[in-house]
Formats: structure tokens, sequence, C-alpha cells
């Protein structure tokens, strides 16, 4: 045997020659490495001799078998008999439907009467000699690799692909480019490739609602409709809020006024929503945040500038929005600023206003896109 | 010839060949059958082969069954529920029978989920299945890659395979990931809405893809449909396919097998297939299905009619995404803000790209590369059919717990504000300790475990050269008490020194022979070095030399009962390091280095 490195002579492998390979001729010409001692002699189980032990076994597997069955029916009496309103409360899982359960136990019991059975009848009766199967090694022999390269080398040959250059190159054109009119398609009818960058940027603060006239009609002037910009209105009532409203410390879900009647309300939602909370005014650090709020009331995007949770979570005593995602957090009293989480920005600040009527609204939209950053966020 | 008798003369070959799985005697109902098969497929000599192939046993070999089982069950389940299931965004007033719903708006997917958990007799039975059995799934795959990974059985002729099988893990996350969003409840719905924020996060097209995915802005009412196709058809073909490249390369390679006697690098020890492994394996499938079923039939996972339909100007505190995405969620939570930046007016948000868009495909990259690189450092070209114990693989084995360390910790990461209520700790602080953890802990883990794979190895050497410890208390002649060991047998033995310890490869000299600079000298140091960073401490395996020389050694208990000071008694314990004093290393020069490590 060479020393060498064929791919066949694995480190076992040479172990196997044992004495063969290189012994240390300073030790008293022992083997340099122990030789695999071949399978252990076989131990018989209990019931490869006692017949009695086999019969347990042959009863322990039925026994199983028959657990199955039997589950197996009364999974179909549980299903025609147990109300669906019905309820039991089991220890640890707590009050749970009672059909649910019973269905799930039954089914349980139905699939591993089946599996345990087979195992243990696997484990115990059948033959538990194990067998050896040879091995060889992947590489295809030289002969092989040559015939396969053979045919390949025979077929381009004949096609005379190599010859003619011509249908080379158009064909590997036409190859590369066949699947562009079912790419075009697929991503060309996905979504809209036009004012995607504005979509983001905008928000339903940005556009304004059509004054309606005593008879309910939108009022017109000079053949457009007249319109104003949105009040703040409760989510989900929808109803609008007044300066008063607002006691100290108090927080307000908004959305804006006439929200539900646009073609997609979730998507306004998604960008407009906006969360109205009031401090005392001496807390706020920020004068363009006491310009653009009302006595200490203040309305920020709901929107998290990280990935876009709404903010839900208000901490009075400090004065922190938290965003229950990630944990980002936002203090209120200075622009919303991040002090603490992943996000970056400070939530965007909506300015408010009171109207004659009494009720808050924005007078223009967000200075600034809400929500996740995106790439052309700032052009 | 006529036909008939070619068909005899057949079947009559196939019997000759082996009686025992021929169709029983002169055929009977079920050999009529198969022979008719056989005439028109020849089928025969493909089920022979597959029926007689031997499968070696051992309990880690069970999670890649796991998973395959786990794949059946959600396929089977995944059927059932599309008979109910409305992939329709469509606005929809529920007034089915749970209470607190009647005539609250929602999106017909929704409607329809609820309809199965309520309505539909043993819908909910079955939703639960296909959830738990998702997480079974893919607990399984992590199990299974681990054990694929400590034991080697990535290296050639694998390679292929663990690429495969790291396709497979990937997609089945993003399977996992599409199906928990199709409820489209209140969770769910969030989830959806930070994948669209980690898309917005991609330099130049992210905005684009997140419109083309969305049908327009967020949510719109094409994601739900969408998700659908993918969830039910594309994933699951890609996925049934794919696994059934991986199985056959399993049966062209053959199962590998751990060291113990009788196995060799050129055989397969184990069970046939026809009947052993064939009830074992089909019986677990019944145990695995059973057992997910007993999970499904008691423990609540997902109950969505208790989170509402999804709205996008509410949340739930503590939401948190399935487990195999909680790494993901994680990272999102450590990465720091300052990672945001502008350039030209340009938005980079590092912050978010690196935890949603960046790591899965850098860590599967590192993974998917690991066989190749390994096989680099130890120039090792020979195929590997027996697994490495991981204690013999100190380097790799450590390079394996830190990554899954940093795995981990991204892990724990998304519980953050979980922690903060239940431990009643600062947030800041909990995610401050994890984002230094990221860094400091792999290493140190690294350290540990190779540190810990070495005193195995020695305690295994141990054991070879002086047995085991027998529990027998002798007192000899003079009144010194010893414990008796028991020396291993042939079979024993073997698996504990059948390994080979790579030794770290020798640096070439940087100029041939005339003095040139040769080219390639430069891959050649970073080779060797990587080389000997991987096996400069090493333990090599006992030699049937170092074992006679023990034996005289120890076995002489008359020896020292005449030497009865306390050194000698070292020699009837003795650790690997008296023994490696002498001539337990075989490289002098090399055994400074691991002692002082
Ligand atoms: C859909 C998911 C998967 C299924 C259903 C699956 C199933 C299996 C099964 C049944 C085996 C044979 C028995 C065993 O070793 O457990 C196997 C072998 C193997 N798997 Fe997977 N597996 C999956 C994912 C993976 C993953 C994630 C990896 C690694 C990244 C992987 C790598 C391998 C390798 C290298 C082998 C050959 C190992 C050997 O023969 O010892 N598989 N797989
Ligand atoms: S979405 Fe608010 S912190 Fe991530």
């Amino acid at each position: 045997m060479s020393n060498e490195h064929s791919p066949q002579e694995g480190a076992v492998a040479n172990e196997e020659s044992g004495g063969v390979v290189a012994t240390r001729d300073d030790e008293q010409s022992l083997p340099a490495r122990f030789s695999n001692p071949g399978l252990a002699p076989h131990v018989h189980r209990l019931g490869d001799s006692d017949e009695k032990a086999a019969r347990r076994s042959e009863r322990q597997v039925a026994g199983l078998f028959t657990l199955s069955m039997i589950a197996t029916v009364l999974f179909i009496v549980a299903y025609f008999t147990i109300g669906e309103k019905t309820s039991v409360t089991l220890p640890i899982s707590g009050k749970v439907g009672a059909l649910h359960a019973a269905l799930g136990v039954t089914l349980a019991v139905s699939l591993l009467g089946i599996g345990l059975g087979a195992i243990h009848w696997a484990k115990t009766l059948m033959s538990d000699t194990e067998v050896v199967e040879e091995r060889h090694v992947q590489r295809s022999d030289d002969e092989a690799r040559d015939g396969a390269v053979k045919v390949v080398m025979d077929g381009v040959e004949s096609s005379q692909f190599k010859r003619r250059p011509l249908i080379k190159y158009t064909l590997g054109g036409a190859l590369g480019l066949f699947a562009l009119p079912l790419g075009l398609q697929l991503v060309g009818g996905l979504g809209p490739a036009k004012d995607v960058a504005d979509d983001l940027k905008t928000t339903l603060w940005d556009s304004e609602v059509p004054v309606l006239g005593p008879d309910g009609k939108p009022e017109m002037k000079d053949g457009k409709p007249v319109t104003r910009p949105r009040r703040l209105m409760r989510d989900p009532e929808g109803t609008a809020i007044r300066l008063s409203d607002v006691t100290l410390g108090s927080v307000f879900h908004v959305l804006p006024e006439g929200i539900n009647d646009t073609a997609d309300p979730l998507n306004q939602k998604v960008k407009a929503s906006v969360i109205l909370i009031s401090l005392e005014e001496d807390k706020i650090k920020s004068a363009r945040e006491r310009n653009w709020g009302l006595n200490g009331v203040v309305a920020f995007s709901k929107i998290c500038t990280h990935v876009g949770c709404p903010v839900g979570l208000y901490e009075q005593t400090t004065h922190h929005l938290l965003c229950p995602c990630h944990q980002s957090t936002f203090d209120l009293t200075e622009d919303c600023k991040v002090v603490f989480g992943p996000a970056k920005r400070p939530l965007p600040q909506l300015e408010i206003k009171v109207d004659d009527a009494g009720y808050l609204y924005a007078p223009h939209g967000f200075e600034e896109p809400v929500g996740p950053s995106f790439w052309e966020r700032d052009r | 010839m006529s036909d008939t008798t070619t068909a005899r003369s057949t079947a009559d070959a196939l019997r000759a060949d082996d009686k025992k799985e021929a169709p029983a005697g002169n055929g009977g109902p079920v050999g009529a059958v198969a022979n008719w098969v056989d005439e028109r497929t020849g089928a025969a000599k493909g089920v022979r082969f597959l029926l007689k192939k031997v499968f070696p046993d051992h309990w880690s070999f069970m999670f890649g069954e796991m998973a395959m089982y786990s794949l059946v069950v959600l396929l089977i389940t995944g059927t059932f529920l599309t008979f109910w299931f409305v992939p329709s965004m469509g606005e929809t007033t529920y007034n089915g029978s749970y209470v607190p719903l009647q005539g609250v708006q929602m999106s017909e997917a929704f409607a329809s989920t609820v309809k199965i958990s309520m309505d539909v007799k043993g819908g909910l039975l079955i939703r639960q299945i296909h959830h738990w059995s998702a997480l079974i799934f893919l607990v399984s795959i992590a199990l299974h890659m681990f054990r694929v990974f400590f034991t080697g059985a990535f290296r050639k002729p694998r390679e292929l395979n663990w690429i495969i099988g790291l396709l497979l893990a990937m997609l089945s996350m993003v399977e996992g990931f599409i199906g928990y969003s199709l409820p489209d409840d209140l969770l769910s719905g969030t989830g959806i809405r930070a994948m669209q924020g980690f898309i917005l996060s991609i330099p130049v097209v992210g905005t684009y893809i997140s419109y083309f995915l969305f049908g327009g802005g967020f949510p719109g009412h094409d994601i739900i449909p969408r998700f659908f196709t993918i969830h039910v058809l594309l994933l699951p073909a890609v996925l049934v396919g794919l696994f059934t490249a991986h199985i056959l390369l399993v049966m062209v390679h053959k199962h590998t097998q751990y060291p113990g006697p009788g196995r060799t690098n050129k055989n397969v020890v184990g069970f046939p297939l026809m009947p052993v492994y064939a009830a074992k394996a089909g019986g677990f499938f019944f145990v695995v299905f059973g057992i997910t079923t007993l999970i499904a039939g008691l423990v609540t996972i997902n109950p969505i009619w208790a989170y509402g339909p999804y709205e996008p100007t509410m949340v739930t505190a503590g939401s948190q995404p399935d487990w195999y995405m909680g790494f993901a969620d994680g990272a999102l939570r450590l990465l720091p803000g300052f990672l945001e930046f502008t350039v030209l007016g340009f938005t980079f948000s590092f912050n978010i790209m690196i935890g949603a868009i960046l790591m899965i495909p850098i860590l599967w990259t590192i993974m998917g590369a690991y066989p190749f690189v390994e096989a680099w450092v130890t120039g090792d070209k020979n195929e590997h059919h027996i697994l490495d114990r991981p204690r013999n693989q100190p380097t790799r084995t450590g390079l394996g717990m830190a990554a899954i360390t940093f795995y981990g910790i991204l892990f724990a990461a998304c519980g953050n504000d979980i922690m903060a209520i239940k431990f009643n700790m600062s947030i800041n602080d909990i995610t401050r300790a994890f984002q230094i953890g990221l860094i400091i802990m792999p290493p140190i883990v690294f350290w540990v475990t190779k540190r810990l794979c070495l005193s195995l190895q020695r305690a295994d050497r141990e054991m070879v050269l002086h047995g085991r410890e027998s529990g027998r208390i002798v007192r000899t002649g003079r009144g010194k008490f010893f414990e008796a060991h028991q020396n291993l047998d042939d079979f024993q033995r073997w698996p504990l020194v059948a390994y080979d310890a790579h030794a770290p490869i020798e640096l070439p000299s940087a100029t041939d022979e005339n003095g040139v600079r040769r080219k390639g000298a430069r891959k050649d140091r970073m080779r060797a070095r990587l080389s000997h960073y991987y096996f400069k401490d090493r333990i090599e395996p006992v030699t049937p030399a170092e074992l006679e020389a023990a034996h005289h050694d120890g076995q002489a208990h008359e020896a020292i009962e005449s030497h009865p000071d306390e050194a000698e008694q070292g020699l009837m314990h003795g650790g690997a390091e008296e023994i490696g004093e002498a001539h337990a290393y075989g490289h002098p020069g090399e055994h400074a280095d691991a002692g002082k490590n």
C-alpha cells in the first residue's frame, strides 16, 4: 500500500491495514495506531431466546395498536357529542374549549399508539443484528468520466456549435434575454412605479376637506368647492376635539377629519395617525414645539421613525413616549427626540390651532415625512 | 421467446436473487400486483436496492427526521386550512359566533381565520397543529444543523447537502413568517408593517420594492393574496423540491456514522430500511405527529381572536414574532440609532438594514463558506463518512458554540421588554448589557469551549490509558488504598482512539530554490497561520505504544506498593499530563504550547 493520499484512503483505511502502515522503529515494533477491532460480538435480547418475553412484547405492541383504535373511536364520539360552547379547565393549560381539547387528545393518542407500537415492535421483536453495507467513493471512475466528456464533446462537435460562432452568440443572447418579457410583465404589473416617494412624503393632513353649506352640500366658489384644513378627530370615535377637552396630562389618539371618506382609510391611517398630549407649558424646552402647540397641548406623529409601529405608550411622569416594538423612547418635552432605542429621528410634530367653533385643526401637514426612513426621504 | 416466458423468467431471476424479498409463493394477490407493476416499470430492482439500504442508528440523527415529518404534517394541515381560509383583504363586518368581535370591521382573511377557530368543528385543532408544527419544524432544523456542524457531517462529499440544507433553513423561516402574516390579525399586521419598514431601508430601490410588493402604499389590498400564493404554492414547491434533492443526496452518499468498532470510512453499519428502519422511522412519524397534536390540543398558540383584526393605529405591548424570527427582531433592538445618516441627501438606515436586510444573507454566506474554509485550512481532500466527536475538533466546536452564543444573545434581546417587566429592571440596562454581551461573549465562549474540549480529550486519553474507575477500593499490604481501574477492551477503546489530530500545515518557504519569491506565498502564509490557529492545541489519540507503557507503569501494583510516596499515586490515576511529559503527545515542540494554554 502506498503512503500517498488517494481519495479512497481515509484515516480509518490506514488503520485497517494495521501493522502494514508505518510502524515506529523506536518502539518495540508496535503499530503506530490502534486498528479497528471489527464489529463487537452481538448481545442478544431477552426476547430473542425467551419465547415468553417475546410474547409479552407482542401483547404490548398489540395493546398500543388497540389503544390507537379506541382513541380513534373516541375522537368520532367527541366530534358528534361535545358542544362547541362548552369549556373545561385543565391543569397547566387552564380553561380550554372542551371539544378542541378532546379532539386534540384523542387524535394524539390515536397517532401515538401507532407510532409507539411500531417502534416498540422494531426494538423488541425485529432483528437487531447490525448489517454492513459497503461504501464507494463518489467520484466516477476515469472511464465513466472520459465517457461523459466524450459524449458532451461529440454532441458539441456534431451540432457544429463551436464552428458556427454566429449561432453560439445569438443563442446566448436569446437565452439571456427571453426571461425579460416575463420579468417585465411581473414587475410592471405588481405595483405603481410612479409617485412612490411622494406618497410616502404626504399624509392626509396635507389636504383639506370641503366646507359643507347649510344644505349639506359642498359650498362652491368660482366653480370650485370651498375647503378648509382638517380637524383633529378622536380615534376611533371620529368626533372633533375642543381645546378645553384636552385637560392637563390627558392623551388623545387622533386621526384627520374625513379619513373614512378616502379610498383606502387604512393606508391613510398608517401615515396620518397622531397622538395629542397636554403638558405643562413650561416643561416644554423647545420654542418651536411650544409655538406649534397651544398652551402646552402638542400633537406628534404616532408612527415610530424606526420601522413604523404606532408609538402607543405614554409615561406621564417622565413625559416619554415609548414604542412597544423595539422600545424606542421619545422625549415629549424636547421635540420628541430619541432618548433611547434604535430609532434615529424625532417624531415629526403637527402644528395645531383652534378654529372659530373652538375645535382643534391642523393648518398644514407635517413638515417632514412620517414613519420609517427611506432612501429619498430628504430629497 | 414469448412474452409470458420473459415475464416468468424476470420474476424467477428476482427470486433467485433474493428469496425473501420476492413476492411470496406463487404470487398471491400482492405478488400479482407487484408482478403487474414490475412488468410495466421494472421497479423491483429499485425497490430491492432501496429496501436493503442500511441506516446507522443514533439519537442525534432524529433531528433531521423530525424536520422531515414536521414538514409532512405542515403540508397535510396546511392543505386542510386552505379549504376555509379566504385570502382577501376585502372589508367585512364580523357576524360569527364569537361575541366580543361581533359587529367589528375586519378583513375577510381575519374573519375566515376566526371562523376556522370558532365555527368550523375541529378547525381550531388543525390551525393549532399547523402553527405548532411550524415551530417544531424550525426547532428541528436548527438542532439538525447543530448536529451536522458539530460532527463535521458537512465535510466532503456532503458540502452540497450542507448548502441545500442552509437554503431549506432560510426558506423555512421565510415560509413561517409569511404564514404567520396570513390571518391579518393585530400582531401579524404589526409584523408586516415592520417588514415594510425594513424594505424601505434598502438603498435606492427600497421604496420601489415596497410599492411593488404591496401593490402601492402599505397596507393596500394585495399583500395577503400575494403572500397566500407564496405560502401555499411557491415556497412549499421549492421546499419540497430542495428537500427531495437533500434526501436523494443522503441516499447517494449513504448516511454518516459515529466512530465505533467495525465502522470504517468504507462501510455503513446499521439497520436495513426493511423492516427495522421503516418501522422505527414510520413509527417516529406518528410520534412526531402525535406529540404535536397533543401540544396543539392543550396549549393555545396565536389566539388571533383575542388580538383582534389589524388596525394600523393600534399595537399590543410585548409584541413579538415567532421564535425563529426572534434573532432578527433582537438585532433591531440592539442596533443603535446613530447608524442612520444621510449622504448627499440620501438616507442610509444601517440601524435597520444591518439587522433586517443584511444579517441573514451575511450569516448564511458565512455558514455556506465554512466547509470550504475548513477544508482549505486542513488541506484535507478525502471523503469523510465517520463523524467527528465534537471534542476531537476543539476549534470547530468552539467556533460553533461562539456562533450559537451570538445567535442566542440576539434571540434573548428580542425579549428585553418582557425581561424588564418580569424582573423589574431598566430596559436601558438590559439592552446595554446585551449590546456588550453580543461583542464580548462569543470569544469568551469560544475559548471556554475549546478548553473544555481539550479537557474532555485528555479525559479520553486517561480512560484509554488507565481504564475506568471501577469503584472498587483495594487495600494494599502496606495499608495504602487505591481504586482499582478496569481496562477498556478493544471495542470500548476503539471509539476513543479512532480519530486523527490534524497537525498545523508547515509554511512552505516563500522563495523557490533560486531565491525568487514564489507566487501565492502570501496565501500560503495565511493558510499556515489559520492552520496553526486551528490545530496548535491538539491532543493526539493514544497509541498502542503509550498504552503499553501505561500498563507497564500502572499495572505494577507491587511497584506502587514499594514506592508509597505521594508522587507515585499520580500514576495510578495518572492524568494525561504525566504521560504527556514523557511521551504522550508525539510532537514535543508543540507540547509546551498546549500545556501553556
Ligand atoms: C426542511 C428541512 C430539512 C429536512 C426535512 C431535513 C431532513 C434530513 C434528513 C431526514 C436527513 C437524514 C438523516 C439525518 O441526518 O438526520 C438529512 C441529512 C442531512 N442534512 Fe438535512 N434536513 C433539513 C434541513 C437541513 C439543514 C438546515 C441543514 C444544514 C444547513 C441540513 C444538512 C444536512 C446534511 C449535510 C445531511 C447529511 C448528513 C449525514 O448524512 O449525516 N439539513 N436531512
Ligand atoms: S418600530 Fe418603534 S422602535 Fe422599532
